[in-house]
């Protein structure tokens, strides 16, 4: 379970939001709205522990993040804006690498099968500068595919993602609610979910 | 746990041969710079054998910090930094990798380079072989030491200048150890001492300097 208490960010000079308190239940998903500059990405990265907050504390099952510190990691995925993939690798590369650098050891057969279920079958041995922006997003979100941490925190998923992507995405993560993990996301966008419960933040600036 | 460590040296090595040109630049820098000195002197033998350990390791000094300052800055702007941080592993693992990667691709030609450009100087072979041992124990820990710089630097703008000014003071133990021993073995003067200094400094770069840059990684990245 994850727990917000009192949370507070302040950028520079300015104090983006304050007073947050949340709890995440497994089964749940968090969607986190709010205009351009609200805060979304600086609260997903303290919600991962990439951020000191200025006052409050995040409490993975009970124990604040920042005393738990490599511990956490095993529990978290987080997928950011900048993509993490490297343009002078191969998608199957990249796709190995990023697993690798979560613990995840996928197998040549196994890293192309996921690579196949994104969308990326064809490709897997084009270097990623060749991709699309939104080819780069599957690629990074393939990820998620073989990812059994019980946490997710998503930022801007969904952008430049087409119909198909969106709909598979949204398939992955009702799956992984269904089986008791939990996602934040941030996204400007419906999240229609068959499963799992739905609880939404709106960040006021 | 080592596992994670031979992901970051394999990827770090696989991104160093997709871009050559960066490696190559830094060794052509060396090769030049230290074969101006000869060239500007003339054919003053003893001259040049004086002043042949100060050169070469100074030269060293300048083409490390060159590739240092492209330690994680791509990382950092791709935002595989940001993953690299919340690994399940230690941060120092992820550290000592990409030194390591840095250092076998960077550094290592420099000292092997290095005797065939030490001919220039009128050295002995003896001479020339101690300047490759120097090399190899002291350009581990220009590394080390310099990743520390490059992770505060991070992001900065004129990061590249940033760094040198932050860096190469600490680099004069290892200036001074280093080219002493070259100095020595021509002077036939103690050579062990030096060594064995730049061994201790080696260490000690091991085992402080991976945390240290650990550390500053985090701040950069908040």
């Amino acid at each position: 379970m994850l727990e917000v208490t009192n949370l507070d960010c302040v950028r520079g000079d300015r104090k983006l939001f304050s007073d947050i308190n949340l709890s995440l239940k497994p089964g749940t998903i968090l969607q986190v709205q709010g205009a351009n500059g609200s805060g979304k990405t600086s609260l997903l990265r303290i919600l991962c522990g990439l951020l000191a907050p200025a006052r409050g504390e995040v409490r993975w099952q009970g124990a604040n993040i920042r005393s738990l510190g490599e511990e956490y990691f095993t529990a978290v995925t987080y997928i950011g804006h900048r993509t993490a993939v490297k343009e002078e690798l191969t998608c199957l590369e990249n796709h190995r690498i990023n697993n690798g650098l979560a613990g995840v050891e996928l197998k040549k057969e196994e890293a192309l099968e996921t690579l196949g279920k994104m969308g990326l079958a064809g490709r897997e041995h084009l270097p990623a500068r060749l991709l699309s922006e939104g080819q780069r997003r599957r690629l990074a979100l393939s990820r998620l595919l073989s990812s059994s941490t019980p946490l997710w925190i998503l930022d801007e998923v969904l952008t430049s993602l087409d119909r198909a992507a969106v709909t598979l995405i949204m398939s992955v993560i009702e799956a992984h609610l269904k089986s008791g993990g939990m996602a934040v996301v941030a996204t400007h966008q419906e999240l229609n979910l068959a499963a799992g419960s739905f609880e939404r933040l709106q960040l006021t600036s | 746990m080592l596992k994670m460590f031979r992901w970051i040296v394999r990827r770090d090595l696989t991104l160093a041969w997709r871009r050559r040109a960066d490696v190559l630049s830094t060794l052509f820098f060396f090769v030049i710079v230290v074969s101006l000195f000869p060239l500007g002197i003339g054919p003053e033998t003893q001259l040049l054998r004086s002043i042949a350990p100060g050169v070469v390791w100074v030269a060293a000094l300048l083409a490390s910090m060159l590739s240092l300052s492209r330690v994680f800055e791509n990382d950092y702007h791709d935002g595989t930094l940001e993953q690299m941080l919340l690994t399940p592993q230690p941060l120092f693992l992820v550290v000592l990798g990409k030194v390591l990667a840095q250092w076998l691709v960077s550094e290592v030609p420099l000292a092997v380079i290095a005797p065939l450009l030490g001919v220039q100087f009128d050295l002995e072979p003896r001479t020339l072989w101690i300047l490759f041992i120097s090399l190899l124990l002291g350009t581990p820990v220009l590394s080390l030491i310099g990743s520390i710089g490059a992770a505060l630097t991070l992001g900065l703008r004129g990061g590249g200048v940033l760094i040198a000014v932050l860096i190469l003071p600490l680099y004069v133990p290892v200036l001074i150890f280093g080219a002493g021993a070259v100095d020595a073995s021509i002077t036939s003067g103690n050579i062990q001492a030096n060594i064995y200094l730049l061994a201790a400094f080696f260490l000690l770069a091991l085992v402080f300097s991976p945390w240290a840059t650990s550390a500053a990684l985090r701040i950069s990245l908040e």
